[in-house]
This record gives C-alpha cells, sequence and structure tokens, in this order.
C-alpha cells in the first residue's frame, strides 16, 4: 500500500496549514482530503516505504503495510521515536514477535552547532574547509605541494 | 488555467537540492557569505528534514580515510576508487574529497550522530573504510546543521517544496534557476551570482524488477529523477561517465544492505548448488586484468561473476547469514550465557541494519518468517541507476583543486576553481559531479562543502548581478506550465482523463521511457547486455519520445512535477545511450555488456567518454579526455 492512514485515527492535524506527513513526505505524496479531513497517500507505487510519515504522525494513525506485489501478508513494522532513540516493534506473519531499541542521536534536539567548536579558518583562498584543520585532527590539509605524493 | 504569481529572488550563492551535499554545502557556504557580506539560498523540492537519499537513514558511514590515526593515506583511498572503477576515475577530485572527509565525519559526531565506538574509544569499522553508526536520524542531523548555519548567519534562506525545472542562463555563464512550487500557483524566478546543482542522481530511468506497488521500493530513491544530469546538461555544461550506471546487488526485491553482511559478518553468498561464485569463477577474473587481480575485487566483477551463475541458471544466490552468524557465535559456544548474549546482540545488529535504512527489507523478512540467523536470504542485481557516488561515476566534468594538479593535469583537470563545471558560475557536488566515485554519504556532504567554499570565492572575484532577458523569462515561465495548460485544453475531450489522444500523463510517459531503456539500453530483462544496433534503436525511440514530451499533460502541481521529473530523466537515458554507443568496449562487465564489443580495450579506451549537449546547435558533442594518474 504502502503508507497507509487509519481513519479512526486521523484528524487531519487540524487548525494547522498543513499535514505533518504532507510536509515530511520526500515524494510529495501525502495529502489532506480536504472534504473528509483525513490525509491519504496517493500514489502507493511511488512509495519508497521510508516511514517518515509514520514517524511523524502526532496521532499515529499511518501505518505501513508492505508491498502486496511481493511480500507476504500479515506482517508489520511498527516503530516509535522520541528525542533520542527508536523503538521498533516487529511483528512476523508466524505471530513472532521482536522489539529493537536504538539510539538516534547523542545532542539534544535542535543543538547541532555548525562548527562543532572548532576554530574557524579565515583564509578563502586556501583549501583548507572552515573548520580545518582543527576538525581533521590534523596540524595541515594534505596536500601535493608539500610532499611528494608516494610519501 | 489560474494565474501564477512570479517570485523573483535575487541572491549570491544558490543552493540546489537539500541532501547531504546541499546540506554540506550550506553548513560551508554559511561560513563563508557572512565573512564575505553575501546571502545564500537553498531550495528543496521536499523538506530539508528528511529529503535525498539518507532521507530514511543509515546504517553506516561509507567513506572514512582515518587520516589522523595514520589508518590509511589519501592514496590508499585513490588506489581503491580507481581499481574499483576500472582505471577510469578523477584522482584529483577523489583525492580532494579523501582528505577532507574525516572532517566532515568529526562533525557529524559532533552535531550529534552516534557513531559505534569500541571497548577503548575507537570507531568500529564495517570494513577499512566503513564506520558503524546508529544511523536513524543521520539526515536530520546533517539537515539541522545545515539549517542553523544557513538561518543562524542571518544572510541565509531556504525555500522548501520549490521544484527546479532547469538553469537561468546570462550568455554562457549560469545565473541561477527556474522552478515552481508544489504548493501554491507561484513560479521562482532565482537570480545568483554562482548556483550549485546538488539535486542527486537518476532512479527509474530503468525498469524496475517490481512493477507494482513495489515498484518504489528502488534502492536509491524514487525522487531522485536525473534533476541533476538535466540542469548541468540544460546549461550546456561537459558531462563524465555518463556511460557508468551503478547495479548494486542487494538482497532481493526489498534491497535491503549487504554490506554489514559483507563487510561485517564475513558472509558468503552461494548458489542452488552451494557453489560461491567468487571462487568457483576466479578464472574469470583473468579477462579483466589489471583490475580483475586486485583487491578487494571491483563492484561491477564481483556482481558479473553472480551474474554468470545467473544466467547459467544456477540462481537463486543465497546470502549466507545463517552461516555467518553461526560462525561468529562459534567461538562463545563453551560459555552458554555468553554464547546467548552474542547471538542477541548480533540478531539487534542485523535487524538495525534494515531498520536505520531500509525498513521495507525488515517488513519482508517479518512477512517471510526469516530469522537471519537460521535461514539465508536471496540477493539479486539491482535495476541501473545514476550516481556520481557510491560505485557509479555519472556527473559533470567539474575542475579539480590547482594543488592537487600534477604537470599532466593541470591544463586537462583544472580551470580556476574546484567543483566548477564547464559553465561559468555552475558548480557541482554529490551526485551531480561525474568521475569521483566512492563518496558516498560523508563524502558528498564534503563535497558540497569544497564546492560551496569554492563557488563563494568565484562570488567574490566576479562580484556583479546577472543580466537576464525578462523576455526569456516569460518564455521559461510558458514551457514550465505547458502541461498544465494541454491538461486543460483537452480533459474534456475524453470521458476518462487518463486516456486521452491529445496528451500523455507523466506515469505512462515514464513506463514508455523505462520500456525502451530496459529492453534496448541492458536493463533487468536484457540481462544487463546491448549492442550497436539495440543502442541505435533505442536513440530512435528516445527520438520520438522527446518529441511526445511537449504533450505531457498535468491535472495539478504535483503531476507538473511528475511531467518534468520525466523528462529530467529522459535526458539522463539520453545521455547514457549515446555514451554507451560511444565507447567501443566493454569495461564493467557487472554494469552492462556490450555483446558486440565484449572485451575491454586498453589501447584506445583508457579514458573518459565525455559528451556536451550544445543548447544552442540542439547537438550532443562525444569527446575523450585523457586519464592521467597523479598517485602512481
Amino acid at each position: 500500500m504502502p503508507s497507509y492512514v487509519n481513519p479512526e485515527k486521523c484528524d487531519g492535524c487540524k487548525a494547522l496549514d498543513k499535514t505533518a506527513c504532507q510536509y515530511i513526505c520526500p515524494n510529495d505524496l501525502m495529502v489532506l482530503d480536504r472534504e473528509t479531513m483525513k490525509a491519504y497517500n496517493r500514489d502507493v507505487s511511488m512509495c519508497w516505504e521510508c516511514y517518515n510519515c509514520v514517524k511523524i504522525c502526532p496521532t499515529q494513525a499511518i501505518e505501513v503495510r508492505g508491498y502486496a506485489d511481493f511480500v507476504p501478508l500479515g506482517a508489520s513494522v511498527t516503530p516509535l521515536r522520541s528525542t533520542d532513540s527508536i523503538l521498533w516493534t516487529v511483528k512476523f506473519r508466524n505471530g513472532t514477535l521482536k522489539r529493537f531499541k536504538f539510539p538516534i542521536r547523542t545532542t539534544p534536539e535542535g543543538a547541532a552547532v555548525p562548527d562543532g567548536g572548532y576554530s574557524s579558518s579565515k583564509d578563502l583562498s586556501s583549501p583548507a574547509l572552515f573548520t580545518e584543520p582543527g576538525s581533521l585532527g590534523l596540524p595541515e590539509v594534505f596536500t601535493l605541494k608539500k610532499e611528494a605524493p608516494h610519501a | 488555467m489560474p494565474e501564477f504569481e512570479k517570485v523573483i529572488v535575487e541572491t549570491d550563492l544558490l543552493i540546489l537540492g537539500g541532501g547531504m551535499a546541499a546540506c554540506g554545502a550550506a553548513v560551508e557556504a554559511a561560513y563563508w557569505a557572512k565573512e564575505n557580506g553575501l546571502r545564500v539560498t537553498l531550495v528543496d523540492k521536499a523538506a530539508v528534514d528528511r529529503s535525498g537519499a539518507v532521507a530514511m537513514g543509515l546504517s553506516a558511514i561509507n567513506q572514512y580515510v582515518g587520516l589522523k590515526d595514520g589508518a590509511n593515506t589519501v592514496k590508499d583511498y585513490v588506489t581503491y576508487v580507481r581499481n574499483d572503477l576500472m582505471g577510469i576515475t578523477r584522482e584529483d577530485l577523489v583525492a580532494n574529497i579523501a582528505r577532507h572527509v574525516d572532517s566532515t565525519v568529526h562533525l557529524f559526531e559532533k552535531w550529534g550522530l552516534p557513531i559505534w565506538k569500541d571497548a577503548e574509544g575507537k570507531y568500529v569499522h564495517e570494513g577499512r573504510w566503513q564506520l558503524m553508526i546508529n544511523g536513524e536520524s543521520y539526515k536530520v542531523i546533517v539537515a539541522e546543521a545545515a539549517k542553523n548555519a544557513l538561518l543562524g548567519s542571518g544572510n541565509g534562506q531556504i525555500f522548501e517544496r520549490v521544484f527546479i525545472v532547469g538553469p537561468l542562463m546570462d550568455g554562457d555563464r549560469c545565473a541561477g534557476a527556474v522552478g515552481f512550487s508544489v504548493r501554491e500557483n507561484k513560479l521562482y524566478f532565482f537570480m545568483a551570482k554562482a548556483t550549485l546543482a546538488a539535486m542527486g542522481g537518476a532512479v527509474h530511468v530503468f525498469k524496475p524488477r517490481s512493477s507494482g506497488e513495489g515498484m518504489g521500493r528502488a534502492w536509491y530513491p524514487p525522487w531522485n529523477s536525473g534533476s541533476s544530469a538535466y540542469f548541468t546538461m540544460k546549461a550546456g555544461a561537459e558531462m563524465t561517465c555518463q556511460e557508468v550506471r551503478f547495479i548494486p546487488v542487494r538482497f532481493k526485491d526489498a534491497y535491503g544492505p549487504v554490506g554489514a553482511w559483507f563487510l561485517l559478518f564475513k558472509s558468503r553468498a552461494t548458489n542452488s548448488t552451494g557453489g560461491n561464485y567468487m571462487v568457483e569463477r576466479q578464472a574469470e577474473l583473468e579477462n579483466w586484468l589489471p583490475y580483475g587481480k586486485v583487491k578487494p575485487v571491483p563492484a561491477n566483477l564481483r556482481n558479473y561473476l553472480g551474474m554468470l551463475d545467473v544466467m547459467e541458471g544456477k540462481g537463486p544466490i543465497y546470502m549466507r547469514t545463517e552461516e555467518a552468524i553461526q560462525k561468529i557465535a562459534e567461538s562463545y559456544k563453551n560459555d552458554p550465557k555468553e554464547h546467548k548474549k552474542k547471538m542477541k546482540e548480533l540478531e539487534s545488529e542485523a535487524w538495525e541494519d534494515f531498520l536505520d535504512m531500509t525498513i521495507s527489507q525488515a517488513i519482508l523478512w517479518a512477512g517471510t518468517n526469516v530469522q537471519p540467523e537460521e535461514k539465508s536470504s536471496e540477493i539479486a542485481a539491482a535495476e541501473p541507476y545514476f550516481i556520481g557516488s557510491h560505485s557509479g561515476a555519472s556527473g559533470a566534468w567539474v575542475s579539480g583543486p590547482e594543488d592537487l594538479q600534477n604537470e599532466q593535469t593541470k591544463g586537462e583537470y583544472f580551470w580556476g576553481y574546484p567543483n566548477m563545471s564547464t559553465v561559468a558560475g555552475l558548480f557541482c557536488a554529490g551526485d551531480a559531479s561525474g568521475a569521483s566515485s566512492h563518496k558516498f554519504s560523508s563524502g558528498s556532504c564534503t563535497e558540497g562543502r569544497i564546492a560551496a567554499k569554492a563557488a563563494i570565492q568565484f562570488i567574490v572575484d566576479h562580484n556583479h548581478p546577472p543580466r537576464i532577458d525578462p523576455q526569456a523569462l516569460d518564455a521559461q515561465a510558458k514551457e514550465i506550465l505547458a502541461p498544465l495548460a494541454l491538461y486543460e485544453a483537452h480533459a474534456g475531450a475524453t470521458t476518462d482523463p487518463e486516456i486521452n489522444p491529445h496528451y500523455v500523463k507523466p506515469r505512462m510517459f515514464m513506463f514508455r521511457l523505462q520500456k525502451i531503456m530496459d529492453e534496448y539500453a541492458g536493463g533487468v530483462t536484457s540481462q544487463f547486455t546491448t549492442n550497436k544496433a539495440q543502442l541505435d534503436r533505442a536513440v530512435e525511440l528516445l527520438d520520438y519520445l522527446k518529441e511526445d514530451s511537449t504533450k505531457l499533460a498535468a491535472a495539478n502541481l504535483h503531476e507538473l512535477m511528475r511531467c518534468w521529473e520525466n523528462i529530467h530523466r529522459m535526458w539522463q537515458a539520453e545521455a547514457h545511450v549515446r555514451t554507451m554507443l560511444f565507447r567501443e568496449e566493454t569495461r564493467w562487465p557487472g554494469y552492462y555488456f556490450r555483446s558486440d564489443k565484449p572485451k575491454m580495450d586498453e589501447e584506445h579506451w583508457h579514458v573518459f567518454a565525455n559528451c556536451r549537449y550544445d543548447p544552442g546547435t540542439d547537438h550532443w558533442q562525444m569527446l575523450k579526455r585523457p586519464i592521467h594518474q597523479i598517485f602512481a
């Protein structure tokens, strides 16, 4: 299907100018039906099953049913993503259940500092990028001018 | 047809795309732009948080050289890439990325990306160049740094959901880009002193193996629609390695990654009789010397050995996951408690590999009751893709850096600004730049940084706004919106808007392109094999398709984007077919096989096969460019 919307849970992200799934879908597939105020996936054969709509949905209304042209029915893979980790529940066709939890980031959300705390270069004409050589952990950037290539 | 508002945005540096290369460019450009009082504008057709090829996440960083620990040298990386691409690579470009990539990976870690560490605090390697990560939020984190850089600097802005159709030109100089919003009736004209193309590679040029819902489950994302290639070709840029498609061998159907299985878990792949093609077909490698004998065996030759098994009817090919896991756990067999713990750990690692980057593969395992520690899974060669990263090489021909040239190369590979194409003011990075393979996510982000810094230097040196002819803008606006106008004019002629003699909808147009490429240009159903007669026929059929591209019709903004995406794909297809025709040999047998020229010809074809579309004359020029080694 791949991602589909449970009408019982979807509230069309009301009061927002666009739904969360519409905002995030990298392939512009999620749309809000203005009449029913429910979202839907407009072209399931162009869906990558990236799960970004599933992860972002504030009411957990979106799930994925594996591609019907090659996946036997009955399985599901469900994420629960928090600010620092993700919990996955994998349900097998035969009923087996597995759970996995993985970290997703080591810093608070929004806290990525572009220069990473490395001091900045001032020379626009040098090969060094703005955080280098500090961010390389080396005294200088490799170049042919200074050392023979076979060194 | 509704009125479209024309929005003109003037900026200094224009970054097109929102993936790893574009985000790297944004981070770097924001700093140098502020230092020099310049503005930066980034345009993404999706939402930067989850756009590009890393939108789902990744389970590994595939390029880390380890320079600070002395693990490898820049030369080591160049040697690896040269061999993997059968000798066809720009060593200056590969070295430039390799000397900077560790710096970018160290930034990823500071930004918050969890990189696996061992007990001593060292990075856990998947292979020699690969690091294991908990990468579900890899793109979110990199996008966050890019947004903080651009919006925090006070001189940057971001447009999301604006689809870029093509270049704006001021004579021979690239002067920006034109596109439209996929959310509201607005046309955008971005006028810039320099433009950086980083709009990814091309997927769905060839017919995918799955033809129903599963069509969307391409190995590379379906939203990579050839926009970089189209943009650079239409600007008149010289292109390189357009024949070098990439064919990944992946877990069959859902295209789950195999890297962790081959490299980390040391798994074997065996055929239906239990034979290992990497062992049984060793002799075949002698036909592809000197590259057949290098270690690791080039990706396309590994593909080829497996394909020979399949063509001989020895499939399916299985990844022996159960054997690999049992082997690792074997050393714990005398300690049941430790053995259980290790098995649990391996199971979790195996599943995370899929859940981080190819969740469909986890669904397929669950749907077929596969527990990898108990049962093997099929692998297969996927349909062809166009990417400048990974083991592909297609993209624009760009200048290298001055300080990585030798006497032979400085006149050939350097023309003023690193990563500038042959069109003044047009820079390329990631999948948009060619002949610099194996940059993956980290190298693409790094190349974005390199290109952005160079583009700022270009602007400082050429700090005058482009001149645009307002009448040319009106003509471009009309051309972009033509599919909407055509639909409105004729939709009422039939009872079903999908079938209409006056136009073709983008979906069927894409199927027509895919069928041509699949059957004549060496797709899956022709076992990746083609010849001159087939390619000539492909050119003929592509000509009809090109004529019919003026008959594309769109019912709404989403379909308008689909129309243009498929025109972009069509141009990538044409460059590919023309370059396969031009290169009269077989050099990458596991990517495509020219049955009329079945051998590698080092004497005549150890060269770059380049092409250039001339927008003035509407003709293609094919040319050879020499290969010079810098790291002998």
